[in-house]
């Protein structure tokens, strides 16, 4: 029997011996192109059966992690490991277990839903009865039922990411990287997109995925934050919000959050006020202070010295936004 | 003058005719956006986003109603809107071999603004958008976000009084997509501007001040987040069941339950009742030996509130 995925992190961590059947291994790895280090000495392990967060700024370097974890290009030191096979040596053989879905989604826009499937199938030199299996199970996960023999073009935005995982997976790979699959597609598709995810998760798939979406990160089992090809942090989504956040979060919430953030900023770059960042969060203002006890009434007599009403101040738990932007802005700490 | 409508729509339609049938991809849609203002349309992939954008600008010919930008109409006063409307369309092209500084050029010399004024103008313009010291790289060469924030300052260079962006932070990250919104707050708090915005992401839905919610061509929603989040009726509760689809087959049916919605491993449950139905639900899952953790009570946000008014609409269309 399988061990619940969910519980699987809290399991494998607490024990101080890495498991060696962890699928995705990477150490010191490093990419330099040219005088340019777009990864730089980074380590990290993926258990089995976890769906983890592979998150950072634009050009922070995961594209590229991923590609080197894939085999595609060569890291210029480092070790690799994915599912026992070293990407560089044995790239063809891993590549049959390994399950990819790039930014722009590559499938063919002048073939059918069903067709695309089948040519990813026969890429994957699945045999005809196994194809036809997975061509129907397919089908059914992404929803597609109905819709198998339209042109892939005429598939709205949620449809065709989920036809693409779809062809990522044909070949039913034991870890599937998945490069900002919901970039540009509706709230209601991501979710569908992430009750997917789980499901693989749940049957022992090993996921890792990139997203720029805060709120889809708080839903991975654990994240690894890089910033400038450096890996900043790795844990859980409670645990960074424990561990990574530099200074606490206020929430304030008032009908004038435009007034507010301007007299804030204000305060912070002359000195006044000890803040480490000011922002609209929503319909709220999240601002970062080394002490929100003692922070807290000092705001609030300087909003109303400008005659702001203040609704209220929250102390709250950082968001896993809150976190990235603290550490990547700060990664100095 | 804040009073004043910048952005007017009223009972727009438009069909596109293919060789099987025909779409109405925005059906008799209503809105205002006044000067100093956000006006966010979301919706989901397909929904008429982008296409009611281009209708107010005038790009693609309605097929009834009507629209105008600052009193212009958008089929008859073109030129009058685009001298007066910047506009960040969904796939922009800034040439890539231009520098930062040739593109704003650029884009200057396309609105006829003498020579002289744009050397000020366009310093202001990437002080602004925090791009002074790359003005001299090729914008082929920015990342992303960097991009994004051009097109923006390209987007003012004629000093605009409205804005309209199509999706305009897509597949750019959390610190960016704070500064790019940042920009866009002081535009509207100092300027005045109205700003027009399609948008995906549902955090940034609820920075405008207007919302409105398209769904096949039409609102089926409008007003402040605050308001569109109280649409949702009863209370939110979330957790994390051990045997996920078990849990939600086994919720779905239960009294008082007034709309299931999944969250990655999470189930968001809207109930009548707080206290009642969390005990209900939690006996239940008990009884079935399901075991969940991270259960509490959280407010609905915009995401929420979509999800919940969209799923309503579908089951309104499907009678």
């Amino acid at each position: 029997m399988r061990v619940d995925p969910m519980k699987a992190t809290i399991e494998v961590g607490a024990t101080t011996e890495a498991p060696a059947t962890d699928p995705v291994i990477a150490e010191e790895l490093t990419k330099r192109f040219g005088e340019f280090t777009a990864v730089d000495r980074v380590s990290f392990r993926i258990h089995p059966g976890e769906v983890f967060g592979w998150l950072g700024p634009n050009g922070a370097g995961k594209t590229t992690t991923i590609r080197m974890l894939l085999g595609l290009i060569r890291p210029t030191s480092g070790n690799l490991n994915v599912l026992g096979y070293d990407p560089v040596k044995q790239t063809k053989t891993m590549q049959a277990h390994v399950g990819y879905m790039s930014q722009l989604f590559t499938l063919y826009n002048d073939l059918t839903a069903r067709e695309n499937i089948r040519f990813y199938g026969k890429v994957y030199g699945l045999n005809r009865s196994a194809l036809a299996q997975r061509q129907q199970e397919i089908v059914q996960m992404a929803g597609l039922e109905g819709r198998e023999d339209m042109l892939t073009a005429n598939l709205s935005g949620g449809w065709k990411q989920r036809l693409a995982l779809g062809c990522a997976i044909v070949h039913n790979p034991r870890v599937v990287f998945l490069d900002e699959p919901t970039a540009g597609v509706d709230a209601i598709s991501r979710r569908e997109f992430w009750g997917l995810i789980y499901a693989m998760a749940k049957k022992g798939t090993t996921i890792l995925v990139t997203t720029h979406y805060m709120d889809e990160a708080e839903l991975c089992q654990r994240v690894g934050f890089i910033n400038q090809g450096r890996l900043v942090a790795a844990g859980t989504p409670d645990e960074l919000k424990q561990t990574h956040m530099r200074g606490q979060v206020l929430e304030i919430d008032t009908p004038e959050p435009d007034r507010t953030v301007r007299v804030l900023k204000e305060a912070q770059a002359q000195g006044r006020m000890p803040f480490d960042e000011v922002a609209l969060y929503g319909a709220q203002i999240h601002v970062v202070v080394p002490d929100a006890e003692g922070n807290r009434q000092p705001i609030r007599t300087l909003l109303e010295k400008e005659n702001i009403p203040v609704t209220a101040i929250e102390w709250i738990l950082p968001t896993l936004e809150d976190v990235f932007i603290s550490t990547v802005r700060d990664p100095a700490k | 003058m804040t009073n004043e409508i910048a952005i007017s729509s009223q009972a727009l339609v438009k069909r596109f005719t293919g060789q099987a049938r025909t779409v109405t991809a925005v059906d008799s849609l209503s809105f205002e956006v006044k000067h100093g203002e956000t006006f966010g349309l979301i919706g989901p992939d397909g929904a008429g986003k982008s296409t009611t954008t281009r209708l107010i600008l005038g790009l693609l010919r309605r097929d009834g109603g009507a629209s105008s930008v600052l009193g212009y109409d958008s089929m008859r006063d073109v030129y009058e809107i685009r001298e007066r409307t910047g506009y960040i369309a969904q796939q922009f092209a800034l040439p890539g071999d231009m520098t930062v500084l040739e593109n704003m050029r650029f884009f200057a010399d396309l609105h006829g603004i003498p020579r002289k004024q744009q050397k000020s103008s366009i310093a202001e313009l990437l002080k602004f958008a925090g791009l002074t010291e790359f003005s001299a790289r090729p914008a082929g060469r920015l990342s992303g976000g960097m991009k994004k924030k051009l097109a923006l300052a390209c987007s003012l260079i004629h000093r605009p009084q409205v804005v309209l962006m199509d999706e305009p932070t897509l597949g750019v990250d959390p610190v960016t997509r704070r500064e790019f919104w940042n920009l866009l707050g002081n535009l509207r708090a100092e300027q005045g501007l109205a700003i027009f915005v399609c948008t995906p992401y549902m955090d940034e839905a609820e920075r405008c001040n207007q919302v409105g919610l398209i769904y096949k061509g039409r609102l089926i929603a409008q007003g402040t987040p605050a308001s569109i989040k109280k649409m949702v009726p009863g209370h939110l509760l979330e957790f994390k069941p051990d045997q996920f689809v078990h849990a939600r087959e086994l919720v779905t049916g239960m009294a008082g339950v007034l709309e299931l919605q999944t969250y990655g491993a999470m189930l968001h449950v809207f109930v009548d009742e707080i206290q009642r139905r969390q005990g209900e639900i939690e006996q239940a899952l008990s009884a079935q030996s399901i075991t969940w953790s991270g259960m509490r009570v959280i407010q609905p946000r915009m995401e929420e509130a979509f999800i919940s008014l969209v799923k309503r609409q579908e089951a309104v269309d499907e009678g």
